[in-house]
């Protein structure tokens, strides 16, 4: 035993100590982070670029207190103004835009132009769009004179500004929610493949090196040859653990940096808007209020992402990570290291690799489609059976899974591994001492029953 | 007394018969010499001893006891096919060696500060192997296979890769270890090392036992019943019924000549004959070199018909 915990510290230091890994363990978790974070903060930036739009009327003023300021766009109306006075000098004047509405508005859809040097923001112009389209309508519905119209309209407007804010917040809230799980499932599956092939691929290397620089036998004089085998694969799987625990350290503190920086955007602006209110005439804040309801579903979205995000199953995804983790990576790197004992340097390991592959990039696509459809039998067995279980079933957690399957899937995958690593213990005690002889699957099932 | 035996040890692998009934027998403080072609089971033998392998059938002693797990501890082995991690630092690859073998952290830097300093390699401690030459890298694992002060070393090929100077070094020091109570197994190719070395050999060949004993007795067994006789000045000589002459040399003033004697004829009848002839400087028996007796053991065995001298 004694021994073992001198081969597993080998393995482990002279891994941890490289500079690959420490510069792979540092950098992975910030280059996720940045995936992640750059493109949020993309968003954040566009919006918070203020606009000032100047809203020019030929001979009428249908639109005067139709398009209604928010938190990025103030509309300017300005009376008895013509286009051409402005054209050239909005900029100087400090506006974004000149937005021209002609007379034929309600008959000619493309009656409006919005004018401005730099190409403007979708979300603006369908702003615009649904502002206008919806006074047009409201106009057209008023010119059939119909009875209690403005009590109609009242209700009518009030369904459809109900709906919208339902659609927004609960109905990407209840995505997100997917989202999330669907994300875990996908970062936990892939995860998983990535740790187990690396590491897997690791044990392999190491076992050719040995091999190969010929210092196996010596070590073969001192211990025995599992005890080698299991050292080897035992350190690199702590050199696995240690990448993981500190990636999940530096993910909880990323996010929780990332939160906090969120949050405190929120209480200022919470703040300021609650001060302002207090300033404004009734009518403003009515405005305001309508306001809030268009912007705050972002802030909202964000604790709602963070709230669904705390509400997944943490305890359990994170120790059925750890004992798949284990497990599958016992079981392919034993599957590994049988390889790596029977060759006599990496590029021959070709034809051993494929039938090994296969199962673990079936289980990937299977995690994928998981995704999709979380209850498919195809993922329910592929969960279950060892080879691929340990990506399928991290996959499918996020969504729930069943006590009884967890406990089947992780039964028979100790069982699995058990019977591998004593399988590979055999293969790998022939292997490693037999050079200069092309091996096949059946010379290493030969192996198998060789007597010690 | 037998430090270490063998018994009756077979292992078959696959339809191939890599040993078969081998016993040998390496007394206590000596140097016993494993011989054998390539591919003759010698290899599989020593691993056996090391208890890399297991044998199908026979028993192993060591001091008189079986043979068990623990006895790695006592045992030193140099494989053929050795190497060292490249990537790894020389000291700190040797303190893994030999904690491997059991010994304390700060009982192997210990020892291990005496051997480098004694083989003249301290300078390389925190060097990696790859930048070692490969007689460095060799003095390493000489140290790796003798640090723990094993009761038992085996050295397969201990002097490849190694300049004449250095070989010297290490043959030095292995005549040292057997002094100071080791027995050595010796596992080589190179006859001229065994004759030098070795008090006992056993041969082996295609998995059996063909030939052992001590070296001198071997030599002079198969000596038969040749001599080497040198007469001065540039003379001719005749065979009679005592003598036949193999071969005849001429140089420097002197002449040559191998002599195969009738079994009946004493060395003193011989003599007579010759002094008749010619002044004589030198009558030896003719000792065959190892060399010589491999080669005919072994293509014996193999049958071949190119036997050198027959027997």
């Amino acid at each position: 035993m004694n021994k073992i915990s001198v081969i597993i510290r080998r393995e482990y230091l002279t891994r941890v100590r490289k500079k690959s890994f420490i510069i792979m363990t540092i950098l992975a978790p910030v280059l996720m982070a940045a995936i992640i974070i750059v493109p949020t903060l993309l968003m954040l930036s566009q919006d918070e670029d203020f606009k000032k739009i100047a809203v020019i009327e030929d001979n009428s003023d249908l639109f005067r207190d139709v398009l209604r300021n928010t938190k990025t766009v103030e509309f300017v109306y300005l009376e008895n103004m013509k286009i051409n006075d402005l054209k050239n000098s909005f900029e100087q004047a400090g506006y974004y835009g000149i937005l021209y509405i002609s007379p034929e508005v309600v008959n000619i859809p493309n009656a409006i132009q919005l004018i401005s040097k730099k190409q403007p923001p979708i979300g603006l112009l369908d702003y615009i769009e649904n502002s206008i389209k919806k006074e047009i309508e409201t106009q057209k519905l008023m010119a059939y004179n119909i009875e209690d119209l403005d009590k109609i309209m009242k209700s009518v407007e009030t369904s459809i500004s109900v709906q919208t804010i339902r659609i927004d917040d609960s109905g990407k809230v209840k995505e997100t929610s997917t989202g999330i799980a669907m994300a875990l499932a996908y970062i936990g599956g892939f995860l998983m493949y990535m740790l187990v092939f690396m590491f897997g691929a690791q044990v392999m290397r190491g076992v050719i090196e040995e091999k190969t620089s010929r210092v196996v036998e010596v070590i073969v004089s001192s211990v025995k040859p599992v005890q080698l085998m299991m050292g080897k694969i035992i350190g690199i799987a702590l050199v696995g653990l240690t990448q993981f625990m500190i990636w999940v350290f530096l993910t909880i503190a990323i996010a929780g940096a990332l939160k906090s920086t969120f949050l405190q955007k929120t209480d200022v602006k919470a703040v300021s808007e609650s001060v302002a209110k207090s300033i404004m005439s009734q009518e403003d804040q009515k405005a305001l209020v309508l306001q809030a309801a268009e912007n705050n579903p972002r802030t909202e979205e964000f604790s709602k992402i963070f709230e669904s995000a705390m509400n997944q199953p943490w305890g359990l995804i994170i120790i059925s990570f750890i004992f798949y983790f284990i497990t599958g990576y016992l079981l392919y790197a034993s599957i590994f290291a049988a390889i790596g004992s029977a060759v006599d340097n990496e590029t021959e390991t070709q034809q051993f690799m494929l039938p090994v592959t296969i199962p673990i990039i079936l289980a990937l696509m299977v995690a994928m489609g998981t995704m999709q459809n979380p209850e498919s039998s195809l993922s329910l067995w592929c969960s279950i059976i060892p080879l691929t279980s340990p990506i399928v079933m991290i996959a499918r957690i996020p969504f729930g899974v069943p006590y009884w399957q967890l406990i089947l899937s992780m039964t028979l995958m100790v069982l699995t591994f058990l019977l591998f690593v004593w399988m590979a213990a055999k293969v790998y005690r022939t292997g490693i001492l037999m050079y200069g002889k092309k091996t096949s699957w059946k010379e290493m099932w030969k192996w198998l029953r060789y007597r010690g | 007394m037998a430090l270490f035996e063998a018994k009756n040890v077979s292992k078959q692998f696959g339809t191939q018969m890599a040993l078969d009934n081998v016993s040998i027998s390496v007394p206590e403080q000596s140097i016993f010499g494993l011989l054998g072609p390539n591919g003759a089971g010698k290899t599989t033998l020593i691993r056996i001893i090391n208890q890399i392998t297991g044998p199908d059938s026979g028993e192993l002693y060591l001091n008189g006891n079986r043979l068990v797990p623990d006895d790695v501890m006592s045992i030193g082995y140099l494989p053929e096919e050795r190497g060292l991690y490249k990537k790894m630092k020389v000291g700190e690859q040797a303190l893994y060696f030999a904690q491997l073998k059991g010994l304390s952290h700060a009982e192997a830097m210990k020892r291990l500060k005496y051997w480098f300093g004694k083989l003249d390699i301290a300078d390389w401690w925190t060097k990696k192997v790859e930048e070692l030459s490969k007689g460095m890298q060799q003095k390493v694992q000489f140290i790796t296979t003798v640090l723990h002060e094993p009761k038992l070393i085996i050295f397969d090929e201990p002097f490849t890769g190694f300049d004449p100077v250095n070989a010297n070094i290490i043959k030095n020091e292995i005549l040292f270890l057997r002094e100071r109570g080791a027995t050595i197994i010796f596992s080589t190719h190179n006859m001229g090392s065994v004759e030098e070395l070795c008090d006992d050999i056993t041969l082996i060949n295609k998995g059996k036992v063909i030939l052992e004993g001590s070296v001198d007795e071997i030599r002079k067994k198969w000596a038969a019943n040749e001599y080497d006789l040198v007469l001065e000045g540039n003379v001719l000589l005749e065979g009679n019924n005592h003598f036949t002459i193999l071969s005849r040399n001429a140089e420097m003033g002197r002449s040559i000549f191998r002599l195969k004697t009738a079994p009946e004829a004493g060395n003193n009848e011989i003599l007579m004959d010759v002094l008749n002839t010619a002044k004589v400087i030198s009558f030896n028996p003719a000792l065959p070199s190892m060399n010589e007796i491999f080669i005919r053991v072994v293509e014996k065995k193999h049958g071949t018909k190119h036997l050198p001298v027959e027997i």
